[in-house]
Order: C-alpha cells, then sequence, then structure tokens
C-alpha cells in the first residue's frame, strides 16, 4: 500500500558520480527537487571527473572507451541544472538525527531529510609495502586523477604495483598519455584470471577491455608481471625503484621515480556509519558493508546506498543503482514508480554482481603480505605507526579487536581516520592473534568525514 | 559454569575499578574484577585526560592530592608508562570578576597543600605567548598536568594481573545479592564469584545497581564533548582550562607532544547507557570553535580530525559517591564521578583498598558517603 504523499519531502543525495546522477535525474523525473552535495566542483564523480575550466582536451583522451558514458554522463547532469539544489565543493562532515551537516566556504549548514542517498564511491585499497610512504608513491586512484583532472603524471618513469583492473587501466593511460611505463606488477597470480573467466564473462565487453589494455602494454614490450611479491620501493628522498620477487621466486628489480600503488577499492562508508546503519562482514570484499536490501534500503529508515559506496561494481552499475535507490526513495515517500522499472534496474544490476565475483576471484587483496610484512613497516602513515607497533596491542597488550588497537597504538586515528590503513591493519592485527578478519571487528566512524577547519561557522 | 572466591569482587573495570584491584594486591587482598566490555573501554578511557587538582570541591583535595603522589610514582609502580607529563595545569578566566575568584581559590587551597601561582595578563603571555590578549589572568597549578586516558586503566588493569588479580572481561554482572555472610555475584553467562566485600565501581551504569541494592541515589548520564586536531607544531606543554560564570565558555585544551590539540567542554551532549553509546553533537563542535580560538587565536589555523563523546555518570549533587555502604555491611561504592574522576583515578583505588584492607582510611572521604542522599530518597 502507498503511503500518503507528503507535501515536499527534502531528499539528500551526497555524490555526483554516476550513482548520484542517476538518483537525482531519476528524482527529478518524478517531480522532487534534490539537494545534490558534491565535493567537486561539477558532477561527475572521480570516475569521470571533469577536467578544470580551460583545459581543453578530447573526452577521448580522458576517459579512454569510456568517453562516451563519460560524456553522457557530465551532459545528463548539466541538464539537471536549476532542477535540483547542487550544492559544489562541499563536505557532508556529519549527520545525526535526521540532520546531515554541510560545509561549504567556511560554513557549515545543517539540512534536514526525508531520504538521504548516500552516493560516496570508493577510494584506493592499499596494502603497505616496505617504503610505500616514500616520495613519489601514489594511490593508483590518484595517479590515474592526477593525470584525468591536471594533466599531470606522477613521474616520468612509473612502476605499477598492486593488483586489479585499474593497474592495467591507469598504466595503459599513462603509456598513452606518454609516460614511460617500467613494469607493471601485479600480485595475483595468472591463473586466478583463468579461473575468473567464466564470471568474468558476465559483461563480455567490460572483459575484452580489460585483455585489450593488458595486450597492448604487452604489445609495447612493457615487462608485465603476475603473483609477484612485493618486497620493498627502494629511494631516499624520492622513489628510485620497487623491488619484488617474481612468480618463480626471483628477486627482480624495476628502476623508476614514481610508483602507482593500488589493490583495488574500498567503499567509503562513513556517512552510513554515522548513520548508523547496521554493517556486515563481506567475505567477498573482505571489508565490513553496511546492509542494504537490493533496492539500496539500509537499516535505518530513510537512509539509501548507492554505487561503489555500497559495494564495489564500477561506474556502470554504480548508474543502475542510482536509479534504484532513487526509485526505492520514491516508492518510501508514496510515489508511484512501475514494477517493472525495479525489476529492470535489479536484473542489470545481477550481472554485475556476477561479474564482481569474477574480478574479486582474479584479482583477490592480497592478505598473505600483511602477515609477512616486516615489523618496521609504517601501516598508518598519518600517525607513522607501523606493523610492530600494531602487533604490539595483540601480543602485549591484549587488544582482541580493532578499535582497541587504535586506542593503544594510534593506528586509524590520524587525519584519514583509518580510510587507508583500516582494511590493511585489520589484516595485519588477525594475523598477529590468528584469527579470521571479520573477528577482529571493524573502526567505527567518528565525525567529521574529512578534516574540518576550526574557523568554520555554525549558518542556521 | 565458571566462577570463584576470593577477598574482594570489583564490580566495573574502568579506572576505579583497575586501580582498586591493583592496590588490593599490593595489600594482600585476593580479588576478582569483573568487566562487562574491555578495562577503561568507556569514560576511563574517553575522558580528556587532565591531571588536575585546581578547581575542585575543596574536601576533595585531600584525595586529590594523594591521587597525584601516585601519578608522580606510574611508570615505576604499574610499569607502564601513560604519558603522564607533570607541565602544569593552568586555569585562564577572561574577566578581573573571574580573576578575583581565581585569587580566591588560590588563598583556599592553599590550606590543603595545593600552591597556585596567580599570573596575570602581560606576565601569562610573557611565558605563553600563545595566549589571547583577552585572557585576563592564570592560575598555574605547577606540578599537575596530563596524561593518556586510552592508556592509564588498562595499564593499571594488566598491573593488577600481573600482581596477582584475576580480571575477567567480556563478563557482565547481572546480580549482586548476599547470601549469609557472603555476595554472591552472578554474570551473563552463568559464572557465580563469591566474596565478603563487594565494591561498586561500574560507573554510569552504578546509579541503576545501587538502587537493586536498595540505595538509590539521585543520578544523571551525560556526554563529554571532545575532539582532536590534526597535528600542530608542539608549542603548548600545560593542560589548559577555562573558568567562566558563563560556562559555555568553559573550554578545557592540551596538547600531546605528538601535535594534536584534545579538547572538549563548554556543552554536555546526550549519553545513552541503555546502548552504551554517547556521540559528539556536531552543533556543539561547531559552537566550541570559536570558544577555542578564543583561548588560543592560532588554532584557528587547525583542522580537527575527530570527534567523541563518553557516558559519564552525575549523582544528584554533582559530586561522586565514595565509600561504604549505608545499608549493607560489605559492600562499598566508587562511582558518579562527573567527569572530573581521571585525575583521582589511582586515588580512588588507593583510598578503596585502604578502606576495605583496614576499615578506615588516612583520607577523609566522609563528604563523598552515600548516606548523603538517604534523606532525599527515603
Amino acid at each position: 500500500m502507498a503511503k500518503p504523499v507528503k507535501p515536499s519531502p527534502v531528499v539528500v543525495v551526497i555524490g555526483a558520480g554516476p550513482a548520484g546522477t542517476r538518483t537525482a535525474e531519476r528524482l527529478v523525473a518524478a517531480g522532487l527537487r534534490p539537494v545534490v552535495v558534491d565535493e567537486g566542483r561539477r558532477g561527475g564523480g572521480q570516475i569521470y571527473r571533469r577536467q578544470p575550466d580551460g583545459f581543453r582536451r578530447p573526452a577521448t583522451d580522458l576517459y579512454g572507451f569510456e568517453a562516451g558514458k563519460a560524456t553522457a554522463l557530465h551532459r545528463d547532469f548539466d541538464a539537471l541544472a536549476g532542477r535540483i539544489d547542487y550544492r559544489p565543493e562541499t563536505l557532508a562532515w556529519h549527520l545525526q538525527d535526521g540532520a546531515v551537516h554541510l560545509a561549504r566556504d567556511g560554513r557549515s549548514t545543517a539540512v534536514r531529510y526525508d531520504a538521504l542517498v548516500l552516493a560516496t564511491g570508493a577510494t584506493d585499497r592499499v596494502m603497505p609495502v616496505p617504503g610505500w610512504t616514500r616520495p613519489g608513491v601514489f594511490g593508483l586512484g590518484g595517479a590515474q586523477i592526477a593525470l584525468k583532472a591536471q594533466a599531470c603524471a606522477i613521474g616520468g618513469r612509473v612502476v605499477f604495483l598492486g593488483t586489479g583492473p585499474l593497474l592495467y587501466l591507469v598504466a595503459y593511460q599513462y603509456a598513452k598519455a606518454g609516460a614511460l611505463v617500467e613494469a607493471v606488477l601485479d600480485t595475483s597470480p595468472w591463473s586466478r584470471r583463468l579461473a575468473a573467466m567464466p564470471a568474468l564473462a558476465a559483461r563480455p565487453a567490460m572483459l575484452a577491455k580489460g585483455m585489450y589494455y593488458a595486450g597492448w602494454l604487452a604489445a609495447r614490450r612493457v615487462p608485465v608481471l603476475t603473483g609477484v611479491t612485493p618486497l620493498g620501493i627502494d629511494g631516499d628522498a624520492h622513489v628510485t625503484g620497487v623491488r619484488i620477487l617474481d612468480s618463480a621466486g626471483r628477486a627482480r628489480r624495476f628502476d623508476g621515480d614514481a610508483v602507482g600503488l593500488g589493490f583495488g577499492l574500498r567503499s567509503e562508508t562513513q556517512l552510513a556509519d554515522l548513520a548508523r546503519c547496521r554493517f556486515a562482514f563481506d567475505p567477498l570484499a573482505r571489508q565490513w558493508l553496511p546492509e542494504t536490501d537490493p533496492d539500496g534500503r539500509t537499516s535505518t529508515p530513510g537512509v539509501y546506498l548507492a554505487g561503489d559506496g555500497a559495494r564495489i561494481l564500477g561506474a556502470d552499475a554504480a548508474e543502475v543503482s542510482g536509479r534504484l535507490a532513487a526509485c526505492a526513495v520514491l516508492r518510501d515517500l508514496g510515489r508511484p514508480v512501475a514494477d517493472g522499472e525495479i525489476d529492470g534496474l535489479r536484473r542489470a544490476g545481477r550481472a554485475m554482481q556476477r561479474f564482481r565475483h569474477g574480478l574479486e576471484t582474479a584479482f583477490p587483496w592480497p592478505v598473505r603480505l600483511a602477515a609477512g610484512l616486516p615489523d618496521d613497516t609504517v601501516v598508518c602513515r598519518c600517525e607513522a605507526v607501523t606493523a610492530g607497533e600494531l602487533r604490539r596491542t595483540a601480543s602485549e597488550l591484549g587488544a582482541p579487536e580493532v578499535n582497541r588497537a587504535k586506542a593503544f597504538s594510534r593506528v586509524g586515528m590520524g587525519r584519514c581516520q583509518g580510510r587507508y590503513c583500516g582494511l590493511a591493519g585489520a589484516e595485519v592485527l588477525a594475523a598477529a592473534l590468528g584469527v579470521p578478519v571479520e573477528s577482529v571487528g571493524r573502526q567505527r566512524g567518528q565525525g567529521p568525514v574529512k578534516p574540518l577547519p576550526t574557523t568554520t561557522e555554525f549558518a542556521s | 559454569m565458571t566462577g570463584q572466591a576470593a577477598d574482594v569482587v570489583i564490580v566495573g573495570g574502568g579506572l576505579m575499578g583497575a586501580a582498586t584491584a591493583f592496590f588490593l594486591r599490593r595489600r594482600g587482598l585476593s580479588a576478582i574484577l569483573l568487566e562487562r566490555g574491555l578495562i577503561g573501554q568507556q569514560a576511563s578511557g574517553v575522558n580528556f585526560g587532565n591531571v588536575r587538582r585546581q578547581g575542585r570541591f575543596l574536601p576533595q583535595l585531600p584525595l586529590a592530592n594523594r591521587a597525584r603522589e601516585i601519578w608522580g610514582r606510574l611508570p615505576e609502580l604499574i610499569g607502564e608508562d601513560v604519558e603522564f607529563l607533570a607541565l602544569g595545569h593552568i586555569r585562564v578566566c577572561f574577566s578581573e570578576a573571574d580573576a578575583a575568584v581565581l585569587e580566591a581559590h588560590a588563598r583556599d587551597v592553599r590550606d590543603y597543600g595545593l600552591e597556585l601561582e596567580i599570573i596575570s595578563r602581560n606576565a601569562l603571555r610573557d611565558r605563553f605567548p600563545y595566549f589571547s590578549p583577552e585572557v585576563v589572568a592564570g592560575s598555574l597549578s605547577p606540578d599537575d598536568g596530563h596524561a593518556n586516558p586510552r592508556l592509564v586503566a588498562p595499564a593499571f588493569g594488566r598491573a593488577a594481573v600481573r600482581a596477582g588479580a584475576v580480571v575477567r572481561e567480556n563478563t557482565e554482572v547481572t546480580s549482586i545479592a548476599k547470601v549469609g555472610e557472603d555476595f554472591v555475584v552472578e554474570t551473563a553467562g552463568g559464572g557465580r564469584y563469591r566474596a565478603p566485600v563487594v565494591l561498586v565501581c561500574s560507573g554510569a551504569w552504578a546509579g541503576d545497581m545501587a538502587a537493586r541494592l536498595g540505595e538509590a541515589v539521585p543520578f544523571a548520564v551525560h556526554g563529554p564533548q571532545m575532539a582532536v586536531t590534526e597535528p600542530l607544531p608542539y608549542r603548548i606543554e600545560p593542560s589548559i582550562g577555562v573558568y567562566s560564570k558563563d560556562r559555555t565558555d568553559g573550554i578545557y585544551l592540551r596538547q600531546v607532544t605528538r601535535g594534536n590539540v584534545v579538547y572538549g567542554g563548554g556543552w554536555r551532549g546526550a549519553a545513552h547507557a541503555d546502548t552504551q553509546r554517547a556521540y559528539a553533537d556536531p552543533a556543539v563542535t561547531l559552537k566550541q570553535f570559536a570558544k577555542l580560538n578564543r583561548i588560543v587565536p592560532a588554532l584557528a589555523r587547525a583542522r580537527i580530525i575527530r570527534t567523541w563523546s563518553g557516558i559519564e555518570g552525575y549523582p544528584g549533587d554533582d559530586l561522586p559517591v565514595i565509600g561504604p555502604s549505608a545499608a549493607v555491611p560489605g559492600l562499598f561504592y566508587a562511582f558518579g564521578f562527573c567527569g572530573h574522576g581521571f585525575q583521582l583515578g589511582p586515588g580512588v583505588g588507593d583510598v578503596m583498598a585502604e578502606l576495605i584492607a583496614t576499615g578506615a582510611t588516612s583520607t577523609p572521604i566522609e563528604a563523598f558517603h552515600i548516606r548523603r542522599f538517604a534523606a532525599a530518597t527515603g
């Protein structure tokens, strides 16, 4: 049964990437005027990040095979102008009691909502490697954004280390842009990719693109090694190279002046945590994620998730889940939505789920590296906490879970609030305790979501 | 079923309970400490970390002095560093009228052996140049300072274990009953513990326990509103608090050697004893900014990276309950420290151990006896 229609419900969408854009678009189509909060300046999110004003590179240079999708998303976002309450360069820094706190230009406003859609995306997932905090080491996503948004490369001779489809895509993009790619070093063994083929075949076009990037690199004699074990990133004031064991156990070194490092992506879940959504351990992602129903409803009434912030499924799936979340919001607000629309979106989402299983099989998070990390390797770069100090919280101080380890050692207590070190730190702690990673729990989220200047004024 | 007998069962593993367990062992008594979660996980672990004596209710000063003496011996006594820095505690104010209150307080506490130095505006800025010109005067307690609350109670807990105490974490007490000469303390999961003496020091949850033991106390819970900045150059050595007739001016702050500035105060927030959660209120976080920057203007260039709260117990008269039960022989209390228990903790542990072991204590704590509420609650 439909509930009575509310007069003018306030729907807030956090994020203006593929998920947030499609959510807003669908809400506008239903006659609503959502508030759209964007940390960026012009919609598009990270994957379809736009270049600054005055930059004139064509879309095919920026987005490659995805140029059509990027252009369409930008066009559709821009078409919403005037029909959404757009808040660019705005940080949703806290959430409490049905209001989201938005900071922009030194002022913070509390916006009460009837429905809140979190389309907060993802960040690089990092497994520490000895030397990873040296200047010249960048997250893969960061390396890609530098190129995409600013036309800057992280170095002239770049080594890409980690795993996941982004490793090959960014290496390809760098090579196309004129950087010398010294090597692509993948911790996932080749055999895993074969095992994943049936699931990856759920999205043949995506699979083909992935194979194209790897083939393109190989054809240009870029060393592409799979099944590697990272030993260290060398250098003093700056990166000079990467040492690894190859899949046959031989020590190899690749020179370079920059490293793009990344092991897949992790969902940004802080706002869902502050909204007190219930989380569950996702064995596939090896991350605690907010529970949702198929349409994005969380355990907190009125709070919805869409896009990579809910599950790492990529940009296409984010557009689908963004529309689905909008449909869920509309239904819960008592607005009509055809069953057929929801069924179609759910169906589209399922193929993407299957593909994700394939990706996680092909490019697993290298858990084994956490246990083998040398004691003097920094895990938490904000607070400079080493693997040894973290292990000591378990062995000597009796920390049975991550929040206790944080209290004792400051791991995850710095500027990033555990967003970068949290997952690796949990693996290090679990390995030290000899327990499954899910039993060491997850760091509790605390506002602000990102650092907030003390000059911020309360605007009522 | 688990369980065992001891001279004392301690209910609640905050700083009070952990310190008492430690000091009981030093007096040769056996002790079992039962903690629902982890040692020092609630208010003991998330408070500001002030080791402050000035500004207290005067009859509390002998206890605070005894605690301060123990703070000075902590690394040796418990074998772990808890980042206690005796670099001073300074109270500042923004008006001449408030300065007069600080001066009067300095005279009052001298009788208790606490020497404060009153510093006027110019001399204050000569010595502590980060203070705003708005600060009119300061009252320096040179031997006080601050420590890391996340470390102190767990360190006492581990020291107690090393000294022979039994500490059971993840063990929730469900009932306390006197059976014959002994108490029987039952825990979730079927544990039964027996002792002739029980100490209830379960913080924000002690009000309910006392009521169930027949000694209701008017009791509320509140959450302090805390935040911390990103690391900044290390400049501020003493712990700082504002004295003002306007409570919302009452910010306190300290800088850890790592560089982060920890602060709180001005407002209390809601706390939820039932769900064991308390939240920093973002509206308060924003209101605190101007108050903070008014004390140390350079902090207006900082950014905060985290906020938090905790669940603190407040008896109706804003003073703790410390001492024996008025109703049940063998039962003792130490709870309701109203957000100012951290400094007292080691002293409370020492005093409770002395009281339980000898039947008396050399430190006067009569003002905190639970019987003061008997008339009010019938």
